[in-house]
């Protein structure tokens, strides 16, 4: 049995009237390969901005490692070995597409408080860099302004800082969303080429994606867990089906 | 001076700060546009009242209104035309913008009609002094201490009681919302906007005797909007209401006490009080 | 662009270029060609440095700020109020002070005002400046309030060279010098990982945060940094004019430093120079002439840049040398 990595333990949040997180108790261990699903207005993507600190809790804790990080900055917490990729992209839209991930990289490094070697002299991370833009198949864009690419390959771009941070938790928000279906299968092998230690966890609509990668689901209905086990069970639950009526869970 | 007499004489003055700044916040709390330039059709509605006076011989009441009118047209007229292509923006644009604006208003005033302060002729019903009992105090204070209460009263009546009124609180609120909801954020934006410029025309008239009416207006003015705005929190009428009241007061106090940069701390309160409280008075935390 | 090339511009991209000896020849040049027109051309290098300490706030941070005067006023009384109360007037000593000062102050303000984002930002900006020079104004006996004060004198450079009060030759060379070692410094900064976390902030703010960055601090920094060349620039002003006075505090220095950098172009150093020289000569030559018109001139400018040519003179050098490769 592999460490906890993650854990929440009744985390809920509160605005006004309206609850969009009911006591969530979530567990992922590390090398998880584990996909969060749910209809639409869920809750699924503030549960992640509940983990990554983005949002502040109404109540419940969030412990990383076994230490509460509830509390933590999300800076802070990107520090601690969280990573994660936004449901719409957020990238350095003026930027060419290797600087957006040089300057992911560069944090990483602890290069970013470097007031004087120029940025250019650490080959470090311009090969760290370099290598995933290849790794996500953005070889000939990679000098390319965001704001003159097609979303789907903005999107590669998004996975690729993510990855940049070297993290312990990879949180994607909708990875292949707006990503043509011929290229999908980038995402895909970007994350199996990731290191098994590192836990992922993929909030997924496309059925097919998460069934081919994930080995646990948890499914969100209205802000609170509806159904949680692993792939198999979740197929073969009928509840789950219904909940979804009519997405193509029916393999 | 006595201290009612300077709890009144800055009442009044934040009366006028008050109608003046009002739309610039429903404005900035409806569609978050930083609009420098706010202070620029208070004073083309004072000059459009001097104006009317002078070479139409209106009564100040008419000129008021008329200035109200013309101002909220060339305002709803600038907004479809130029402000709406910079909602999304950078804040660096529309600064400049709404600075550039400023320059073009300020210098088309002194080039028809010149650098020079205009003065209001008052009506005679406005002039002199009235006898409040404990107190003499000039008329025209007191009735724009009045003016500003009836409407706060209005505005307070007309956003808690009307269809539109809600649309706007909502959108304020929470845009996408109110969108989502069926609420024509647009159409809204240019009736606020038009209103809100036509109440800054008007208080512009208002208030020449007592912020005065020139050329530098705008610009002397700026950081007092905008502080009241802030103060006050965006998009909070009864917000900007209190606030404008303590900086009319407190602006009022510290020039008759330390005449020679006595403002200086109100430049101070300002800094501290949003540091405590970003959201302003009754704004909402972000 | 491919992989390789984006790599190689990148690992290149903090290297000097020829042309970027231009501004300073062409300045040296000025020097020997325009030898009456010295004392406008000290205002014009005094405006470049204080354009380019704005450029890394707003052009490379992001920060957009009205109140840029109060730490280019704080070291222009720091140098008067050193020379004209305690006797100090050792110039280049001075600047060290100056910069000091107001890199202490942006500091100060940095740190209290950058929690605070969008219009309250802007507003608190303007807020400090405003409290500045209505605090000068307040001690008018020590800064000459309004007024101002006149006629301070300076010694020599290294007691070498002496200031030229008629032709203002030392003053222009001083000022060029100055600027020369400001401007390298700010170079480096600018093309250091740091300068490039400063553009990363400047273009997503949650991004930046999301990988990790100490964004505020950063950002202080900067404002710091900023502050201190302001105050150079400040004190530069002072020590060449010798004089001081209310005006190094107000908003008119602020909008117009803002307009010269946005004129010019804004994160990418160069366009301080561009916007400095643009402005000012018109300016000079148009502003004495037709005031009124010239306001009206840079407002309708103002629009129309804000609208169409946000990346001012350069940018749009940039645009047409792009559709000149593209034809």
């Amino acid at each position: 049995m592999s460490a906890v990595l993650l854990e929440t333990q009744g985390l809920s949040k509160r605005f006004g009237a309206l609850e969009v997180a009911r006591g969530i108790d979530f567990r992922l261990e590390a090398g998880a390969r584990h996909a969060l699903i749910g209809p639409n207005g869920a809750g699924k993507t503030t549960f992640v901005n509940l983990l990554t600190g983005v949002l502040a809790p109404t109540d419940g804790r969030v412990l990383l490692d076994g230490e509460d990080v509830t509390r933590l900055a999300p800076a802070k917490r990107v520090k601690r070995g969280i990573a994660r990729t936004f449901q719409i992209n957020q990238l350095f839209r003026g930027l060419p597409v290797l600087e957006n991930v040089a300057l992911a990289v560069a944090e990483r490094l602890g290069a970013g408080g470097d007031m004087v070697r120029p940025a250019g002299r650490r080959a470090d991370v311009l090969a760290e860099a370099g290598r995933l833009v290849e790794l996500l198949h953005l070889g000939a864009d990679a000098g390319r302004r965001i704001d003159e690419l097609p979303y789907g390959r903005q999107r590669l771009v998004e996975i690729a800082i993510a990855l940049g941070l070297e993290p312990r938790l990879l949180l994607l928000d909708e990875p292949a969303a707006g990503i043509p279906s011929a290229e999908s299968h980038i995402v895909l092998e970007a994350i199996a080429a990731l290191p098994p230690a590192i836990a992922v966890l993929i909030i997924e609509h496309d059925m097919d994606l998460v069934f081919r990668f994930a080995e646990r689901i948890t499914v969100l209905v209205g802000g609170a867990i509806f159904a949680e086990g692993t792939r198999a069970e979740i197929a073969a639950n009928r509840e789950v089906r219904a909940v979804y009526l009519g997405t193509a869970l029916d393999a | 001076m006595d201290l009612a007499s300077i709890l009144l004489g800055g009442l009044a003055a934040g009366m006028v700060l008050f109608v003046v700044s009002v739309g610039l916040s429903v404005t900035m709390g409806l569609m978050g546009f930083v609009n420098l330039a706010h202070g620029g059709f208070a004073m083309l509605g004072g000059y459009a009242v001097v104006l009317a006076m002078r070479h139409w011989g209106l009564p100040f009441g008419a000129a008021l209104a008329l200035g109200f009118v013309a101002v909220a047209l060339v305002a709803a007229l600038l907004e479809r035309t130029l402000y709406a292509r910079l909602y999304r923006a950078s804040e660096l644009d529309q600064v400049l913008f709404t600075i550039g604006l400023v320059f073009v208003m300020v210098a088309g005033v002194t080039l028809t009609v010149g650098p020079e302060t205009q003065g209001v002729q008052l009506p005679p019903w406005l002039r002199g002094q009235t006898d409040l009992g404990f107190l003499k105090y000039r008329t025209y204070s007191l009735a724009l201490i009045a003016f500003g209460v009836l409407l706060m009263a209005a505005l307070w009546l007309g956003f808690e009681r009307t269809r539109i009124g809600a649309q706007i609180r909502a959108a304020v609120d929470n845009r996408r919302m109110a969108e989502s909801m069926g609420v024509n954020v647009r159409r809204l934006f240019t009736l606020t906007f038009a209103l809100g410029s036509g109440l800054a025309a008007a208080g512009g008239g208002l208030g020449a005797e007592i912020l005065g009416l020139d050329p530098q207006y705008p610009l002397r003015y700026l950081a007092y909007f905008l502080i009241v705005v802030a103060v006050g929190g965006l998009g909070r009428v009864s917000g900007v209401f209190f606030a404008a009241l303590a900086l009319g007061v407190l602006d009022f106090v510290l020039k008759v006490h330390f005449p020679k940069g006595g403002t200086m701390f109100i430049y101070a309160l300002t800094i501290a009080f949003l540091l405590a409280r970003p959201q302003g008075l009754f704004g909402k935390r972000a | 662009m491919s992989l390789p090339a984006a790599t190689l511009e990148a690992a290149t991209r903090h290297r000097l270029r020829a042309w970027e000896a231009l501004p300073w020849l062409a300045a040296l040049g000025a020097f020997f060609l325009f030898p009456d027109y010295l004392a406008f051309g000290t205002q014009v290098l005094v405006m470049i440095l204080f354009a380019l300490s704005l450029d890394l706030v707003l052009g490379y941070a992001g920060i957009v700020t009205l109140g840029h005067a109060a730490f280019f006023g704080a070291g222009a009384y720091t140098v008067a109020m050193l020379a004209a109360h305690a006797g100090w007037n050792e110039p280049l000593s001075g600047l060290a002070v100056a910069a000091l000062v107001a890199g202490l102050l942006g500091l100060a303000s940095g740190w209290v005002l950058l929690r605070t984002h969008g219009l309250t930002l802007l507003m608190l900006t303007l807020c400090t400046m405003a409290l500045l020079e209505q605090a000068a104004n307040m001690f008018s006996g020590f800064t000459g309030g309004f007024d101002g004060m006149p006629g301070l004198a300076f010694q020599p450079i290294l007691g070498l060279f002496e200031f030229d009060v008629l032709y203002f030759r030392m003053q222009y060379l001083y000022a060029l010098a100055v600027l020369f070692a400001c401007f390298i410094a700010l170079r480096v900064l600018v093309h250091s990982s740091f300068g490039r976390s400063l553009t990363g902030i400047r273009e997503n703010l949650l991004r930046m945060h999301a990988v990790g960055a100490p964004v505020r601090a950063r950002q202080v920094l900067a404002y710091a940094v900023s502050a201190a060349l302001a105050g150079v620039a400040g004190a530069v002003f002072v020590q060449a004019t010798s004089y001081v006075n209310l005006a190094v505090l107000g908003l008119e220095r602020a909008a117009g430093v803002l307009i010269i950098l946005i004129l010019g172009g804004y994160g990418r150093l160069y366009g301080a120079f561009v916007g400095a020289l643009a402005y000012l000569l018109l300016e000079h030559t148009l502003s004495k002439a037709y005031p009124t018109a010239w306001q009206l001139g840079i407002g309708i400018t103002l629009v129309l840049v804000a609208l169409y040519a946000r990346n001012g003179i350069l940018g749009l050098a940039d645009a047409l040398r792009r559709r000149w490769r593209e034809r």
